[in-house]
Order: structure tokens, then sequence, then C-alpha cells
């Protein structure tokens, strides 16, 4: 094989090896400006959510194509959800905790007449 | 180049190998997700108590410089997964050329990081006495930006160092990274790093535009 042959061989495997990641790509980019877009567009409560379910949308293509957890053993996957698990409990268990305290122990936003005289939280 | 160069102690062979280094570096990207999502979880919180001036003090953030930053990450990554392909099929100058652009991807977005840090300093966006914004609460959003941000940009740091070294290895011979782990797992870190950018963008830069 001359060294041309070698190197047109090895940029056709190199395409085929890109595709589906150069896809995945295009579809990172068009999340990020259909993200952007509707943090312009007026949905009251929903705007939050809407942001973050694309930021999920994308951390999860980045996940499972990039990272590769689709195609790798069951091991990794369970690696990766031990952490979200205990990032669930954190924030399950502290979201649970503010609503529910009693009167004299809840935070309130204070109207203070300078920096320095609010509450500590 | 030989894939037995790449096998080290105590393994028998190559697969287990790597998959060790994956699991490896899959527990440490578990605990990164516990040490950012503590810092998520108190700007929800504070979030929930001053709901006005969060949204007011998170208008001050310039999206422009956030949105660009995302893009670059986000290709990053790309390149990042195109140099991990390359490398196992053997593809040695390719394998170079996409460690070098997402270095300097990482770089670009360091730079325009500092760019969008010295805008906020000369808006007087840092908490203290000069601060911008007239309601206390707000100082909370923008304390959490400088701590975040600036804990990503360290990850970040670490992450083109990293990139850097392993493309420097490769560029002078002797490295065998065909079989390696090496670039599978700072795929992983790169991959990760980008992951956190991605939810601390509509954190930081998304809210109160309407």
């Amino acid at each position: 094989m001359t060294a041309q042959t070698r190197s047109r061989t090895d940029r056709a495997e190199l395409w085929r090896l890109s595709r589906g990641s150069l896809v995945i790509g295009v579809a990172l980019m068009a999340l990020l400006a259909l993200t952007l877009v509707f943090a312009y567009v007026p949905m009251g409560a929903w705007n939050a959510p809407v942001s973050y379910a694309i930021a999920a949308a994308k951390a999860l293509l980045v996940a499972a194509f990039f990272m590769k957890l689709k195609s790798s053993p069951a091991l990794l996957t369970l690696a990766a959800l031990a952490g979200l698990f205990w990032l669930a409990t954190l924030f399950a268990l502290s979201l649970t905790d503010y609503p529910f305290r009693q009167a004299g122990e809840r935070i309130t936003a204070p109207v203070p007449s300078r920096i320095g005289t609010e509450s500590p939280l | 180049m030989s894939n037995d160069a790449a096998l080290k102690e105590p393994f028998e062979s190559l697969d287990r190998q790597r998959l060790s280094a994956a699991l490896g570096m899959w527990i440490f990207l578990a605990s990164e997700v516990l040490f950012f999502g503590g810092m998520f979880l108190g700007m929800t919180i504070y979030r929930q108590i001053h709901p006005d001036a969060i949204m007011e003090a998170a208008r001050e953030t310039n999206v422009l410089f956030g949105s660009i930053n995302t893009a670059l990450l986000l290709i990053s990554s790309v390149t990042m997964v195109l140099a991990d392909k390359a490398a196992e099929k053997g593809l040695k100058s390719a394998v170079l050329a996409f460690l070098a652009a997402t270095a300097a991807l990482g770089l670009c977005f360091l730079v325009l990081k500092g760019f969008e840090y010295r805008e906020d300093i000369h808006e007087h966006l840092v908490p203290g006495p000069d601060f911008k914004l007239h309601t206390p609460a707000a100082q909370l959003f923008f304390g959490f930006y400088w701590i975040m941000t600036g804990v990503h940009a360290v990850h970040l740091t670490i992450a083109i160092v990293a990139v850097s070294t392993y493309f420097v290895r490769i560029w002078r011979g002797g490295f065998p990274f065909e079989g390696s782990a090496a670039l599978p797992v700072l795929g992983l870190y790169w991959h990760l790093v980008d992951i956190i950018w991605i939810f601390l963008y509509p954190l930081l830069y998304l809210g109160g535009r309407t």
C-alpha cells in the first residue's frame, strides 16, 4: 500500500468513525440554540423547568454517547447512577427540610435598610 | 505499536485494565457530581427564599459570553471523543490534531471567561461594599457565580494541562495510545467538566431574561 492510498483509507476510516459523534454534536448545538430562544420567551414559572430539562437532555446525550454509557458494561452505569442517587438524596432531604420548618424557624426574605442587617441565611 | 506496551501490572488483559480505569474515573466523577451538587443545591434554596433578588442579579450576567462559551465546550467534547476514536484505530496524526483542537477550545473558553470576569469587575458585580445592586440577596447570586465558575475554571485548567501532556507524550512517540486507558479516561473527565457547564449555563445565564 502506498502512503497516499493509506492516508486515503485512514481518512475514510476516520470519517466513518466520526459521523455519529458529529450528529450528536449538531444535536447539542441545536439544543443550545433552543434553550437560548426559550429563555427569552415569557413562560412564567415554566422558564426555569424548560431550561433545566434541555440541560438534562444535553447532559444525557453527552453521558450516553460521548462518555459511552450506552455501550459500557452495567458496572460503569451503576457507578454513574450511584453519583446521581446521592445527589438526589442530598436535594430531596434538603428541599423537604425548608418547607416543613416550624413558624419560628422559618426563613423569610427580610427587607433591611442596609447591607449587613440581613439574617445569616 | 504493540498493545502489550500499554498493559501494566497487576492486570492480565488490556480489557480488564481499561474497565478498571474507567470504573475508577466514574467513581471519582460521582464524587465530583456531589461536590458541584452542593453548590447547585445552595443556589436552589437561596433562589426559593429570595426569588426576585436572585432573578434581578441573574439578569446582570453576560449571556453572549455564556452562550459562546457553552458552544466552545460542546465542540471541545466532540473533538475529545474524536481523538479517542482515532486512537482506537491507531491514527496518530488525527489523534494529535483532535487533542490539539480540544486543548485550544478549552483555552479559548478560559480566555473568554477572563474577558467576562474583567467586565464583571468593571461593572461592580463582585460582592462587597461597592456592589452594583442594592438588594442584599443579589450578592448571594454573585457569590455563587464567582465560586462556581471559578471552581469550574480550575477543573477545566487541569483538563487542558492533562490533554496537553498526552499530546506531547503521543507526539514524541513511544506512548502506546492505541491500547492505553489514558485517553478514554481523560475523555470522561473532559466530558464531565462539559456537563457541569451545561447545568451552570441555565443557572447563571438564562434566569430572568424575560
